[in-house]
């Protein structure tokens, strides 16, 4: 695998924006062992195109350039870092997040961190009652014409202390969640962290909205889309690291956000995204992994069934959902017909009765309705998130399998130079030698740095992941829990509902003489 | 397959018209039937202290066919001009379970074996059910007529009670099938006729205005209603594929969710249960019940119908006698023939009146019986429901 061609390391703004989970050009760590460097920077991501590997050689180069570029990270980081190893309140932190061309890293993730720094964030999480609500709300449409698009207000309040003030809102459109995601994303994924989907985007339904038509169907599709960007944010804020992210904070905080361009479904950003993602697709396939650790594979079957179960579920919903509006349309077309009907009879009781009778249905296709919603909002919805957070554990998976990859890639590039050094030890050209076998030499150091730093990678993104999957499975347990309480109490509402309204009718039945 | 029904079963099925079979004068009943193939064959049991039979006590096989070859009969019969017939049972329906069985034939493979059996059952549970209904109304029609004060007497159908040979034989053979068959494609065209008769009586006005509006609207109702079941019963499905999946995520859960996921998957295998009995029960007391009064309203506007074709017979026999007498030729028979129509359209008027009246009666009872009983029902699957939620949302909680 020998790479050639260095590009150099793109500084201009333009062209990180283009990038998703791809190039992300963190340097390396430094001495591990430095407190005072801005240790905080992650390792980098193996680029999703096929040729990886071939970054790896720029951060070797200058990581003082890079550093340099990083320096109001630097700044900021330190008083954040000393806020988590502290046990007490830390002191409110002015996050300044740094303009879009420098992604920010995240935390603690060099080796001697990483322990320490996960520690203090669940002793926080368990010290924090978790106090905070997020709501989406008051939908409203910005602009004319295919331009237009939908501003939702995002409401937070809260007594974490790492925001200003106890409750503010900002104005927000889709794609600013779409951008919050796609820079979470590209942080956090690729080391093991499982950061909530985005809600779907949607072109047909988007476009309806767009073009002005106030009916039934497209008020659906807003309240669909407001239910789905509250639930997005309350998920990403429970995640005790995404929280204190500083791209988190302005996104809930500052009133002014620059527009995430990257996130449109037709640009150059989106249409990358989709070759990484089929290339990703091949990439896996071909990764052949050695699974030394039995807890990984009976995970990753665990999701794969889970997967595959939620799924179905969530088919059969979808079905109730749709045979429930069903039954609340033909509820109310028999309600008219009774209603005829009843005008029709000519025995005076009995034609009350039938009128009654069509009332008492009419009622009762509202509560079919409203059951309905309650089976999609509550319900359906439910299993939609998780079938695609789902897909984002499987993603970590995959993740940590590309580390693994690149370790052993690394492995075998060594294991190549040294038999390329042992040749030229045989060689009788001893002009050239000694130039070359200098040069190996300083490649095999490189390289001895890289594969240990390699299997470093791979342990640290295989704890981080254990860690995730416990607090995903501990979190996924509440959450179903939760709703589906909910939602039964929906279900025994309706009940006693009917049997308000048959209670109504039978006297009137009754009369009928 | 065969089916005998408990005496439990038959008496809340027995609900649509009332006060049948109470005379033990004439006891009948069908205790049993076969289902084979697509030929059910019904038992048909009388018991009787008349004399006009030969025993006091017997059954007789009969299909679908001998019921209908009995209710022609009878409404070809002139003497019984003036009676509202009991509407004709309608043929066994066996094609919305057998849709049922297809999907669920294709569909195999995507379940698992405990969804299959479910669903399976359910579709047994459908299958039965559209047999009780078949049996019902072909019950009833015997009823009705053998708690006629006239049509208990007619000796078809005692033929029918006891002939104890296939009554193959006496039915319409194919050409008379199709001689009834324009009879009928007559009869709506004359239905125009019943409109369009300049009526004399007000009673009969006011019934002939009433039936047809009403007609129009009961049968639009019955189809609504038929909808609003079946939407019950998808759902009822939905619940069952609900529950298997929920317990297919439980077998594999290792956490303290399985035991939340097993609860969850009980109680919406329980509610489908109820879903159904909700489902089953609306059909039985709402959409059978509208569905029986349409067919009998039809019989209603057939008694109408022959009574304007005998008004309209009797003033032609009016013009006919007024031309004779103009004409000076074949009075007396002219006269006779008068006579004979204003006989004919007295009785007929007389015996109408009687039997709408008693219609009328006989349909509000029938309705309020059950809409306190579909009343009842509803409420208590409601409580049952929302019984069975608490439950479940009790121990949830306590978890």
């Amino acid at each position: 695998m020998a790479d050639t061609a260095r590009e150099p390391p793109p500084a201009e703004s333009t062209d990180f924006e283009e990038l998703e989970d791809a190039e992300e050009l963190f340097p390396e760590p430094a001495a591990a062992d430095n407190e005072s460097e801005p240790a905080s920077l992650p390792a980098e991501d193996i680029s999703t195109n096929s040729n990886g590997p071939k970054q790896d050689s720029l951060f070797d180069d200058d990581p003082e350039d890079l550093f340099a570029e990083a320096t109001e990270e630097v700044s900021l980081d330190s008083p954040e870092r000393d806020v988590l190893l502290s046990d007490g309140p830390s002191p409110a932190i002015t996050p300044i997040t740094p303009p879009l061309s420098v992604i920010t890293p995240c935390l603690g993730h060099d080796d001697m961190f990483t322990h320490s720094s996960f520690d203090e964030i669940e002793e926080e999480e368990l010290n924090d009652s978790f106090d905070m609500h997020i709501s989406v709300s008051d939908p409203e449409k910005v602009g004319d014409g295919m331009n237009a698009y939908m501003a939702y207000k995002v409401t937070t309040k809260t007594s974490v202390s790492l925001f200003k003030r106890d409750e503010f809102s900002v104005k927000r459109r889709f794609s600013d969640f779409l951008g919050l995601h796609s820079k979470l994303a590209s942080k956090y994924l690729h080391i093991g962290y499982i950061v909530p989907p985005a809600p779907e985007k949607s072109i047909v339904g988007m476009t309806k909205v767009k073009v002005g038509k106030e009916d039934q169907s497209s008020n659906e599709f807003v309240e669909k889309r407001r239910s789905a960007l509250e639930r997005y944010l309350l998920r990403t804020v429970k995640h005790p690291v995404l929280l204190k992210d500083p791209d988190v904070l302005q996104f809930l905080e500052s009133s002014d956000l620059p527009r995430a361009v990257s996130t449109q479904a037709l640009s150059s950003a989106g249409l990358l995204r989709m070759v990484n993602k089929a290339a990703d697709a091949v990439n896996k396939m071909t990764i052949k992994m050695n699974e030394s650790d039995a807890w990984f594979e009976e995970k990753q079957q665990h999701f794969e069934n889970l997967d595959v179960q939620l799924r179905k579920l969530h088919a059969s919903v979808e079905s109730l959902v749709c045979h429930r509006k069903e039954l609340s349309v033909n509820t109310a077309q028999f309600a008219k017909s009774a209603a005829m009907l009843g005008n029709s009879e000519d025995h005076t009781a009995l034609s009350r009765a039938l009128s009654q009778l069509a009332e008492v249905e009419e009622k009762i296709d509202q509560l079919h309705q409203d059951q309905a919603n309650a089976d999609f909002y509550l319900f359906s919805e439910l299993l939609g998130d998780y079938v695609r957070l789902i897909a984002a554990v499987k993603g970590v998976f995959d993740h940590r399998m590309k580390t693994w990859q690149k370790w052993q890639d690394g492995q075998m590039l060594l294991q190549k130079k040294r038999e390329a050094e042992a040749k030229l030890q045989l060689n009788n050209k001893p002009d050239k030698l000694q130039q070359a076998k200098d040069e190996i030499k300083e490649e095999i150091e490189e390289l001895e740095a890289k594969v240990h730093q390699g299997e470093r990678d791979f342990e640290q993104i295989s704890k981080t992941i254990r860690k995730e999957v416990g607090r995903f499975e501990k979190e996924r347990v509440k959450d179903f829990k939760t709703i589906i309480i909910k939602y039964l109490e929906s279900l025994v509402q309706t009940q006693q509902q009917l049997i308000k309204y048959w209670d109504a009718f039978l006297p009137e039945a009754k009369a009928i003489s | 397959m065969t089916s005998t029904l408990d005496e439990n079963n038959k008496e809340k099925m027995r609900s649509v018209s009332v006060d049948l079979n109470n005379d033990a004068s004439l006891l009948i009943d069908i205790p049993d039937a076969l289902c084979e193939r697509d030929k059910v064959k019904f038992t048909v049991h009388t018991k009787t202290t008349l004399s006009s039979f030969q025993k006091p006590e017997f059954s007789v096989p009969r299909q679908h066919e001998d019921f209908i070859w009995l209710h022609d009969t009878l409404v070809e019969t002139e003497d019984y001009a003036g009676l509202i017939i009991p509407p004709a049972p309608p043929k066994p329906d066996f094609e919305s379970p057998r849709e049922k069985m297809h999907k669920l034939g294709e569909g195999e493979a995507t379940m698992t074996k405990e969804e299959y059996a479910k669903m399976k059952q359910e579709l047994e549970a459908e299958y039965l059910a559209v047999f009780k209904k078949t049996v019902q109304v072909h019950e009833i029609f015997l009823q009705r007529l053998s708690s006629h004060p006239m049509l208990s007497k007619d000796r078809n159908f005692q033929i029918f009670l006891e002939y104890d040979q296939d009554l193959t034989v006496r039915r319409k053979n194919a050409k008379e099938m199709f001689g009834g068959f324009f009879k009928n494609m007559v009869k709506s065209a004359d239905e125009v006729l019943i409109s369009g008769v300049k009526e004399v009586d007000d009673f009969f006005e006011q019934e002939k205005t009433f039936l047809l509006d009403y007609y129009s609207k009961i049968k639009d109702s019955t189809a609504k209603a038929e909808k609003m079941t079946r939407a019950h019963k998808n759902i009822a499905d939905d619940y069952i594929h609900i529950s298997a999946t929920l317990n297919s995520i439980s077998t594999d859960d290792g956490t303290a969710n399985k035991k939340h996921l097993e609860k969850l998957s009980d109680l919406f295998e329980k509610l489908r249960k109820v879903e159904g009995r909700v489902a089953s029960d609306q059909e039985l007391k709402l959409t059978e019940l509208l569905r029986y009064y349409m067919r009998d309203i039809q019989a209603a506007k057939d008694l109408l119908y022959r009574r304007a074709r005998a008004l309209a017979d009797y003033e032609n026999s009016n013009k006919a006698l007024d031309k004779a007498r103009l004409k000076s030729k074949d009075i007396p028979q002219a006269e006779e023939h008068q006579q004979h129509c204003l006989q004919k359209f007295d009785k007929l008027s007389e015996s109408g009146k009687k039997e709408l009246t008693g219609f009328k009666g006989r349909r509000v009872v029938a309705f309020r019986k059950n809409l306190i009983e579909m009343a009842e029902l509803e409420i208590k699957h409601a409580k049952n429901n929302a019984t069975l939620l608490q439950g479940c949302i009790d121990l949830l909680k306590s978890n």
